[in-house]
C-alpha cells in the first residue's frame, strides 16, 4: 500500500487524494490547473486541501512563519527554508531554522503578526488561532498529526505546493520512500518472532502499531507488545504495566524518552526488575531522539534506519 | 460531623483485628494477581529463598524472580504505605481543623508537590542529573513551601484567627500554586503527558528504594499521629475546653499538621496525588465505628493501605496490560463505596 501510493504520487505528482488514509481526513493537493505530466510545476493561485479545508495560495510566499516544528523540517528540506522567515519555538531542527520565542503550543495571534507572514504553518489550533490570523488576512496551512505515513507524504506535498516547491516536495516523498524501503530491505530475515516496546515517557506511555510510529515501523516486521493492550481511547497510546514489559522480553526495547525524561541504556538497566531482560544483553535497548520519534517529517527514514541497524547489529552477533 | 465529644472512646480489639485481616487479605491477593500469571507456588519460593537462615534456596527463574520480587511485591508494600499515610494524615487534618472536608491535600501541600514536581518534570532533566531523579525532592521541597505559606497567612490575619482562617489561607495558596502550575505546564507543553500522569498518581514504576525512602516518613509520621490520637479527641471539643485541660490548641495543631504534611509531601514525592483516599477512609471508620480518634487513627491507617491496594489491583489489572491511573480508580470504586456507606449509618456522628 505504501509503495503504491508512493509510486502513484509520484507518477501524478499532485492527486493523491485516494492514497490517504480514510478517516484521517485532511489531505489531497490539487492547483487550479493541475498538470497531467510527470514533472510537477508551480502555479499560483493554487488551493490545497489542508487541515483546515480549502486553502488558496495567490502568489509564491517569500514570508512564511512555521509554528509547527514538522512543517520546518519539510520546509527546509524542499528548499523553502529561504522564504521562512521565523519558525516556532519548538522547531529546532534544521539548526538554520530562524527560530524564535513564538509559542508552538500556545500560538498567539499579534505574536505571529507582527513578523507580517504571508502564510503560516500550524500543526494545531488551540484557541481558535487560525480564525484569528485569517480575520487579519494572513493564510494558514494546519498540517495536524499524521495518521499514516501516506497522511505525511500528502502533507508534505501540500508544502511543496503551496510554496511554489513542488518538485522538491514529489522528490522528498519518493526519496524518503525509497529510504524506507531499503531500510526494510535490511532488516534480517529470521524465524523468530522479533517484538518491540516502544518507550514514550518512563512512566511507560507506550504507541501501538495503529499508530503512526507504528506505521513507520511496520516494515522491520517486529510485533509490538503492546498490541495486546486494549485501548479505550483509540489513539494508540497506552500505558503499559511494568511486569508485563518484563515478562514480554521484547527483542527491541525503543526509548523515544531520552531527551524528555534523560533515558537510555544504563538507566533501563537500574529499573527494578528490568535487568533480567534480554534486550540489555544483546544490543536491543536503542536511544532514538524524542524529536525524531514525535514529528512526521522526512527524518522518519532517519528513525527506521536506526531501528534498523541495531537489528542488523543484533543479528550479526547472534550469527 | 465535625465538633464534640466522640461517641466512644473504646477501641474494641476486633475492630483492629478485623482491619488487619481485611488489608492482609488484600495483600495477598495483589501478590497473586497481575498482568502476567505467575502461580502461588513460584511467588511463594521467590519470596521464601530470601528469608534468612530458615530461608529456602530455590528462587524461580530470574525473570520471574524479578516480576515478583522487585516489580510486583514492592508496588504492593508502597500501595500499602502510600494509602495508609494518606489516610491517617487525613484523619489527622479533619481532626486539628474539626473540618469534615479536610484532607492531606489541604493547605496547598498537593498543589505545591504539584508545583515542584512538574518543575522538576520540565526544567530539571535539561540540567543532567544523572541517576539521581529530582522528582520526589521536588515534590516534597513544593509541598512543605506550600504548607508553609499556607501557615504564614492563616497567622498574619490578625483578627479572628480559628482553624477556618487557615484553612481558607491553604484555599488562597492552593488555588495560587496550581496557578502557576498550570502556567509552567502550558508553556512546556511537550512535557504535559508526563506532568499529567504525576498528577493522576501511580504506582506503576515502584521499587524497593521508593519503599525504603518513604517508610521513615510513614513510621515518624504516622507514629507520631498515633501517640496524639487522643489529643485529637480534645482538640475536637473546642480550643477553649482544650485550653482547659491544659493543652496548647494552636502549638499543637501546629506540630500534627506538620507530620501529617511531611507524611503526605514523602508518599506524595513518589505516587503522585492520588485523591480521596484521606476523604472516605476516615470518614467511613467514623461512620463504622466511633467519631472517637482513638479508633479513627490506627484503623484509618490500617484500612487505608489496604484500601489503596485493592484499588492499585484494579488499576494494573482490569485493563491488563495497560494500566488506569490510580487516582482514577480510587474515585471510581471510593466514591460510590462511600456513597452506600453514608446512606446505611444511622448517623451516628452528625
Amino acid at each position: 500500500m505504501l509503495k503504491k501510493c508512493a509510486v502513484i504520487v509520484a507518477a501524478l505528482a499532485l492527486i493523491v487524494a485516494g492514497c490517504s488514509t480514510e478517516g484521517s481526513g485532511a489531505t489531497s493537493a490539487t492547483t487550479t490547473d493541475a498538470p497531467t505530466t510527470t514533472t510537477p510545476v508551480d502555479a499560483f493561485p493554487v488551493t490545497i486541501e489542508a487541515g483546515n479545508g480549502s486553502v488558496t495560495i495567490d502568489s509564491k510566499p517569500e514570508r512564511i512563519v512555521s509554528i509547527s516544528p514538522t512543517s520546518t523540517e519539510v520546509l527546509f528540506a524542499i528548499g523553502a527554508g529561504s522564504q521562512v522567515v521565523a519558525v516556532g519555538d519548538q522547531s529546532n531542527y534544521p539548526s538554520e531554522a530562524p527560530m524564535t520565542d513564538l509559542s508552538a503550543w500556545q500560538p498567539n495571534v499579534e505574536a505571529i503578526a507582527t513578523y507580517d507572514p504571508d502564510l503560516v504553518f500550524l500543526s494545531f489550533d488551540p484557541g481558535d488561532v487560525i480564525a484569528g490570523l485569517e480575520a487579519i488576512g494572513i493564510t494558514v496551512v494546519l498540517h495536524g498529526t499524521a495518521f499514516s505515513v501516506d497522511d505525511a507524504y500528502a502533507q508534505w506535498e501540500q508544502t511543496g505546493a503551496a510554496t511554489g516547491h513542488l518538485a522538491e516536495a514529489v522528490q522528498l516523498v519518493s526519496g524518503t520512500q525509497d529510504r524506507l524501503d531499503e531500510a526494510a530491505a535490511a532488516v534480517p530475515v529470521t524465524d523468530d518472532d522479533v517484538t518491540y516496546y516502544y518507550e514514550l515517557d518512563d512512566l511507560y506511555y507506550t504507541t501501538t502499531a495503529a499508530s503512526f510510529i507504528g506505521q513507520v515501523l511496520a516494515p522491520t516486521g517486529m510485533f509490538n507488545i503492546a498490541d495486546e493492550a486494549p485501548d479505550p481511547d483509540g489513539f494508540g497510546y497506552p500505558q503499559l504495566t511494568t511486569e508485563f514489559i518484563v515478562s514480554e522480553d521484547p527483542t527491541m526495547i525503543l526509548l523515544a524518552d531520552t531527551k524528555c525524561c534523560a533515558q537510555n541504556a544504563e538507566s533501563v538497566a537500574e529499573r527494578p526488575g528490568w535487568g533480567t531482560m534480554t534486550a540489555l544483553r544483546t544490543g536491543g535497548v536503542v536511544e532514538l531522539d524524542d524529536d525524531i520519534a514525535s514529528r512526521w517529517g522526512p527524518r522518519i527514514a532517519d528513525l527506521l534506519e536506526t531501528v534498523v541497524a541495531a537489528l542488523v547489529a543484533m543479528e550479526s552477533v547472534d550469527a | 460531623m465535625n465538633a464534640g465529644r466522640p461517641t466512644a472512646t473504646k477501641v474494641h480489639w476486633w475492630w483492629i483485628g478485623g482491619a488487619l485481616a481485611l488489608t492482609m487479605f488484600v495483600a495477598l491477593g495483589a501478590s497473586l494477581m497481575g498482568a502476567v500469571d505467575i502461580a502461588p507456588a513460584e511467588i511463594f519460593r521467590s519470596v521464601w529463598s530470601r528469608i534468612p537462615v530458615i530461608g529456602g534456596d530455590n528462587p524461580p527463574d530470574a525473570r520471574t524472580d524479578a516480576i515478583v520480587w522487585e516489580i510486583r511485591l514492592p508496588r504492593i508494600v508502597l500501595g500499602l504505605l502510600v494509602g495508609s499515610m494518606l489516610s491517617v494524615a487525613g484523619a489527622a487534618y479533619q481532626g486539628v481543623f474539626r473540618n469534615p472536608l479536610a484532607d492531606p491535600y489541604l493547605l496547598g501541600a498537593g498543589a505545591g508537590a504539584g508545583l515542584g514536581a512538574t518543575i522538576a518534570i520540565v526544567y530539571l532533566p535539561e540540567i543532567g542529573w544523572g541517576m539521581f531523579d529530582p522528582l520526589p525532592l521536588a515534590a516534597f521541597v513544593g509541598a512543605m513551601v506550600g504548607v508553609g505559606l499556607a501557615y504564614l497567612l492563616g497567622y498574619t490575619v490578625r483578627s479572628g484567627r480559628t482553624s477556618v482562617t487557615l484553612i481558607l489561607a491553604g484555599v488562597a495558596v492552593a488555588a495560587f500554586l496550581t496557578a502557576v502550575q498550570t502556567f509552567i505546564q502550558q508553556r512546556e507543553s511537550d512535557t504535559l503527558r508526563e506532568v499529567y500522569g504525576w498528577i493522576l498518581g501511580s504506582l506503576n514504576t515502584a521499587g524497593w528504594s521508593e519503599v525504603t525512602l518513604v517508610a521513615p516518613y510513614v513510621a515518624v509520621c504516622g507514629g507520631a499521629i498515633f501517640v496524639y490520637r487522643r489529643l485529637l479527641d480534645v482538640l475536637a471539643v473546642g480550643d477553649t475546653e482544650a485550653a482547659a485541660l491544659g493543652v496548647k490548641p494552636q502549638s499543637l495543631r501546629l506540630l500534627i499538621v506538620v507530620f501529617a504534611t511531611l507524611g503526605t509531601a514523602a508518599v506524595v514525592a513518589v505516587s503522585g496525588l492520588i485523591g480521596f483516599v484521606g476523604i472516605i477512609i476516615p470518614h467511613t471508620v467514623r461512620l463504622l465505628t466511633t467519631s472517637s480518634y482513638r479508633a479513627i487513627v490506627p484503623l484509618s491507617f490500617i484500612l487505608g493501605g489496604g484500601f489503596l491496594v485493592f484499588a492499585d489491583i484494579i488499576a494494573r489489572t482490569a485493563q491488563a496490560p495497560a494500566e488506569i491511573p490510580i487516582g482514577v480508580v480510587t474515585a471510581l470504586i471510593g466514591a460510590p463505596f462511600f456513597a452506600v456507606v453514608l446512606r446505611k449509618s444511622k448517623g451516628i456522628v452528625s
